[in-house]
């Protein structure tokens, strides 16, 4: 700090920052953007090991042999709910009961903010039917989950006949030492939802259910399972939770042991695992698994009924069985094996899982990159906001001197010079209309969704998204409204001193983002900083204009969706494009206020306000 | 069966001399008894009790007047799970240890088969005559489990002796007065018997217990004529109508406690009492410990049954101090006939100090189960039975009255998670934020508190001084 203090140093230090100011910033950005690449190459990705003593050195031999009986129990539930147009609800309740659990029902009812288009849902009820297989001698203080979410079509029968079947098996052993509770909700996340909330008796967003009879204690570990077809070519493996959490990597490396041990061919976001680390397409292949990851995280959906545990801290995965074109298939007793092999190991568990990381990015299923890894990535990016704003600060606080100058005087005059002309209502002005823009983007879509059903040919979904959209795009127009309010004096500083707050203010919030959300943090920031960074009243204005409106969040999440789809190997036309941006606006603002995943509001009264300040500096008068 | 009964504790009861056993008691008596209840469900409970008397050397031990309070203790330990460690030193304290007699069933690999397991040990001072002038020493250890037909059966729910504890009985322990084996024969249904015992009964016993009436099929090992016929005793049943898979019928007052809410900082206990009898209202009395790093914040107790609020008629609250002594809440709740109480309070977990976690502390603390003890109102009236003459197993279930028998429930334990930091490098972190925070405060501070001036560089050294002071001296200006 005595580099501070001296004020020889500190001019020094101060020339250089406002002359390197630029390669520096650049040279920042590019870093960033290398090392985030660079993370899926071997010297940055470790293999995964399991950390929990519990579940490493045991041994356990799975016994599972019910493939027949877990074939026939997915037939009949597959016959009855095409019967019944609902879940089995009888049905379950009986087969449950005869294969020795404790069974119990729990009714749920929501009535969505708006109808959903995408699942054909709006006033929703439904009910989810529940197992406890009591552990012998023990006072039901842990339990386990495998929960398997039906959805409104006759999907996932085959998983339920395995729950089922496993079930059976699970009954006659004597080695349990928690409860385990076999979960079948209707309406898949939504039963979810209502269940996890009443077994934890709260209500965070709004579900009306009847409560629970039986509970099972504190639960220790999840899986949810989804399985559609008799024999699978693979099993995929997903791990991202609302709002990008992620389970202890343990499960992951639990599970990864007995796809080994069993011999079955698993998955992480649909790409296998690269073999040859040596050439250069394995990583090439591993950047591609790791950006889906990435993509998926950001998201902050929950990709599979795990997610939703994760909230409960319950550490939660879904394997889901994948039927395509291979030779090679498993049969049920395949998969049987490998949840009961983890339903073992987990009953071994004496602590919660918490040995191993929690934070992490995969980029394939045997390799991880930790925390301490991926950060300086994000961080490389935040930097090159802190060197702008700090460019910045020394200007106002020097407008008119030259550095020389400016750093004999900073300290011992404290001046006139950051008072002068940038008045506080100046700023304010902007700011709050940004925010109230923000605002109304959060809350007037869903409220004012009759109003504008009536007026315009247009259904409530509809409704909703283009309103979104129409006030997203009106905010563009803020700068014209604002400047009635702003003073005309000292122009320059005007703007310099709003782009400051908006630099800061931004770092700030995707600071924030990164160290809950990496993948968001990442993605915000990597589209977002160097439009910040370059934007200025003067120069080539449309092209400044160009820059900040394809780095919008709106755009970044249009952006993202292309991307995806592409490393995905399902390339999107544009109209196709279009229409998936609106489903995806529509599923963020219903995710929101179904499952309380904080994408929306955050984009809406965090980062779209701020992006609107960048914007009001652009077209400074 | 209450999913309540599902636990281990260890409960430890000083009482004084009680008004139970006011008769003359013999001396070193032993009886020993096993009861088995085949359950709707087509498990099967056995519940083995032995009783042992004594003479004590002095007189009574304790004042006269009654339990004196200041000798209650009450401890939970939640945590312990009985072991073939908890049964091998109580099978020590038999007379005929696991020679002869009915211990001889007592084989721990049958026993840890089974899905629920119950061990006890009680131990008090009974009057030996009216007056209470001399005392002696009463000896009870009772075992109950139940046998899981589904684990254990293969699917049959037919029983044995044998198949359940793989041994017969040959011959009762020579030191007891009284050894008999009891086997609940009730018909469920409206008709006649559904299960029958081969070998068939010599007498049957009639009884009352919790409220409904029973038959019991009784063998008695003292009468030769049992044992005589094979040289062993080996009894079973056969289901006539082998049991549905239905819901087991539910008990009249039943309790479940959990803790709601997620994260680490507060979270609420709850606890449901359920009170299934179609009419009649009881009072209830629940006690509650609960450990210190919860703090319980007591302006949330709320007691609410068929949504209206539910005033206590009796609260007794013991605040807890830290590190010293629990919570301990007591309360006499009525509920009404047909309904759900919920009981819940709030609390907020407290940060231990670092030596304070168990070595496990990811695996979360325990928090004692609830206590209830109620009077049941009863369907059917039983007379207050002579507790000498009549079975042990009566004593397990005490009638005050014909109306209604004692219950008492233990509720679930809970585990709660505490904030807990990460222990795994607990050195490395404490060093590098104390140092980061030390070095950025110090000089931050330093910084924003001390204002810079450009303070002229003296120019000349020694000879300037010198110069300085010859002209001090002088009294010229100074250079």
């Amino acid at each position: 700090m005595g580099l501070l203090s001296d004020p020889v140093r500190r001019r020094a230090l101060a020339r250089l920052v406002l002359r390197l100011n630029a390669p520096l910033c650049v040279l920042s950005y590019v870093a960033g953007i290398a090392w985030f690449l660079a993370l899926a190459f071997p010297p940055l990705t470790q293999r995964t090991y399991m950390s929990e003593n519990a579940m490493g050195s045991t041994m356990v031999e799975e016994q599972f042999a019910g493939g027949d009986r877990a074939r026939s129990l997915a037939r009949d539930f597959a016959a009855h709910r095409r019967k019944s147009g609902a879940l089995p609800v009888a049905w379950l309740e009986r087969t449950m009961r005869s294969v020795g659990l404790e069974v119990y029902t729990q009714s749920f009812s929501r009535k969505l903010p708006f109808p959903d288009e995408t699942h054909e849902r709006y006033m929703v009820s439904g009910i989810n039917v529940y197992g406890i297989l009591r552990a012998p001698r023990a006072a039901s203080t842990e339990s386990l989950v495998l929960t398997v979410p039906c959805g409104p079509d006759s999907t996932n029968s085959q998983a339920v006949g395995l729950m089922l079947a496993l079930a059976a098996h699970f009954r006659g052993q004597i080695y349990w030492a928690k409860d385990i509770i076999f979960l079948v909700t209707e309406h898949d996340l939504l039963g979810t939802e209502a269940w996890l909330e009443a077994y934890h008796d709260v209500n965070v967003t709004g579900m009306q259910s009847s409560p629970l009879q039986g509970r099972a204690g504190a639960i220790q570990a999840a899986v949810a399972l989804e399985l559609s077809s008799d024999v699978v070519t693979s099993l995929d493996v997903a791990v991202e939770g609302l709002n990008g959490q992620l389970p202890n990597l343990d499960l992951l490396n639990l599970f990864q042991t007995f796809c080994q041990k069993g011999g079955l061919l698993c998955t992480l976001q649909g790409k296998l695992q690269p073999q040859d680390w040596t050439s250069i397409d394995g990583p090439l292949q591993s950047v591609q698994t790791l950006l889906l990851m990435v993509l998926q995280q950001a998201s902050g959906r929950p990709h599979g009924a795990h997610g939703l545990f994760l909230r409960y801290r319950v550490e939660a995965l879904t394997l889901r069985g994948i039927n395509s074109f291979r030779q090679y298939k498993y049969d049920l007793v395949a998969v049987g094996k490998a949840l009961e092999g983890m339903f073992r190991k987990l009953n071994h568990l004496l602590e919660r899982l918490h040995q191993s990381f929690f934070f992490y990015l995969l980029p394939a299923l045997s390799r991880f990159v930790s925390i301490g890894l991926y950060m300086p990535a994000a961080g490389f990016l935040l930097l090159v906001l802190g060197l702008k704003a700090l460019e910045l600060w020394m200007q106002l606080h020097e407008a008119g001197v030259g550095p020389e100058e400016a750093g004999g005087t900073s300290g011992s005059s404290p001046p006139h010079p950051p008072t002068q002309g940038v008045g506080l209502a100046s700023l304010m002005a902007p700011l709050l209309v940004s925010q109230a823009m923000g605002l109304a983007v959060y809350i007037l879509p869903v409220l004012g969704q009759h109003v504008a059903a009536q007026h315009f040919p247009v259904a409530e979904a509809e409704a909703v998204v283009l309103t979104l959209l129409a006030i997203y795009a009106a905010g563009l127009a803020l700068p014209h409204n604002t400047h009635w309010v702003v003073s005309t004096q000292a122009p320059d500083r005007g703007w310099m001193a709003l782009k400051l707050v908006a630099l800061i203010y931004l770092a700030l919030q995707l600071a924030c983002i990164t160290l809950t959300n990496f993948s968001l943090g990442f993605l915000l920031a990597a589209s977002m900083v160097p439009a910040a960074a370059v934007t200025k009243p003067s120069g080539p204005r449309p092209l400044y204009a160009a820059l900040l409106v394809l780095t919008s969040p709106a755009a970044t999440l249009l952006g993202s969706l292309f991307l995806w789809r592409e490393l995905q190997e399902a390339p999107l036309s544009l109209a196709e494009g279009w229409q998936l941006f609106l489903a995806a606006l529509a599923q963020g603002v219903l995710e929101h206020h179904t499952y309380g995943s904080l994408l929306f509001p955050l984009l809406a009264l965090g980062l779209y306000p701020c992006w609107l300040l960048f914007w009001n500096v652009l077209f400074w008068k | 069966m209450a999913a309540a009964v599902r636990i281990s504790l260890l409960v430890l009861l000083l009482l004084g001399p009680g008004g139970w056993g006011q008769a003359e008691p013999p001396r070193d008596s032993l009886r020993e008894e096993l009861v088995i209840t085949p359950l709707p469900s087509g498990d099967v409970a056995a519940t083995f009790q032995f009783r042992t008397r004594w003479e004590s050397g002095g007189g009574q031990p304790w004042g006269q007047g009654g339990t004196d309070h200041s000798f209650l203790r009450y401890a939970v330990l939640p945590r312990e799970v009985v072991c073939t460690e908890n049964l091998t030193p109580w099978k020590k304290l038999l007379p005929c240890s696991s020679k002869a007699g009915l211990s001889v069933l007592l084989k721990a690999d049958r026993l840890f088969h089974t899905s629920y397991h119950s061990q006890a040990v009680h131990i008090r001072p009974v009057c030996r005559n009216a007056h209470c002038t001399s005392v002696s020493w009463e000896l009870r250890q009772t075992l109950s489990v139940v046998f899981d037909a589904f684990v254990t059966g293969q699917g049959k729910k037919d029983w044995s002796l044998f198949r359940m504890f793989s041994r017969t009985l040959t011959e009762p322990c020579p030191l007891a007065s009284e050894s008999r084996v009891y086997v609940d024969i009730t018909s469920y249904g409206q008709d006649n018997e559904t299960l029958e015992v081969y070998p068939p009964p010599l007498t049957t016993y009639q009884d009352v217990i919790l409220g409904s009436r029973k038959t019991y099929a009784v063998y008695d090992l003292l009468d030769a004529a049992v044992v005589s016929n094979s040289r062993s005793l080996n009894v079973q049943l056969k289901w006539k109508r082998p049991p549905e898979n239905e819901a087991p019928p539910v008990p009249f007052l039943y309790a479940q406690r959990y803790v709601s809410g997620y994260g680490l900082q507060s979270g609420e206990l709850s606890t449901l009492l359920y009170n299934t009898h179609p009419f009649r209202a009881f009072p209830v009395l629940l006690l509650d410990t609960v450990p210190w790093y919860l703090r319980l914040y007591v302006h949330t107790l709320t007691i609410t049954s068929k949504g209206k609020e539910n005033k206590p008629s009796y609260i007794h609250y013991q605040p807890a101090q830290d590190r010293m002594q629990p919570h301990l809440l007591e309360m006499l709740i009525q509920l009404p006939a047909n309904s759900v109480t919920k009981v819940s309070i709030q609390f907020e977990r407290a940060l231990l100090k670092w030596t304070e976690y168990t070595p496990d502390p990811n695996h979360g603390f325990y928090v004692s189960p609830s206590v209830l003890s109620a009077l049941v109102p009863s369907v059917v009236a039983a007379k207050p039975a002579d507790w000498e003459e009549s079975p042990l197993f009566n004593s397990l279930f005490p009638v005050s009255d014909s109306s209604s028998y004692f219950v008492r429930l233990y509720t679930e334990p809970l585990l709660v998670s505490l904030p807990t930091p990460d222990f795994s490098m607990p050195y490395n972190v404490v060093c590098l934020t104390c140092t980061v925070v030390a070095v950025c405060y110090g000089s931050f501070y330093n910084l924003l508190t001390r204002t810079f001036q450009i303070e002229e560089p003296r120019k000349g050294g020694l000879a300037r001084r010198l110069a300085n002071l010859i002209r001090r001296a002088r009294g010229v200006p100074l250079l």
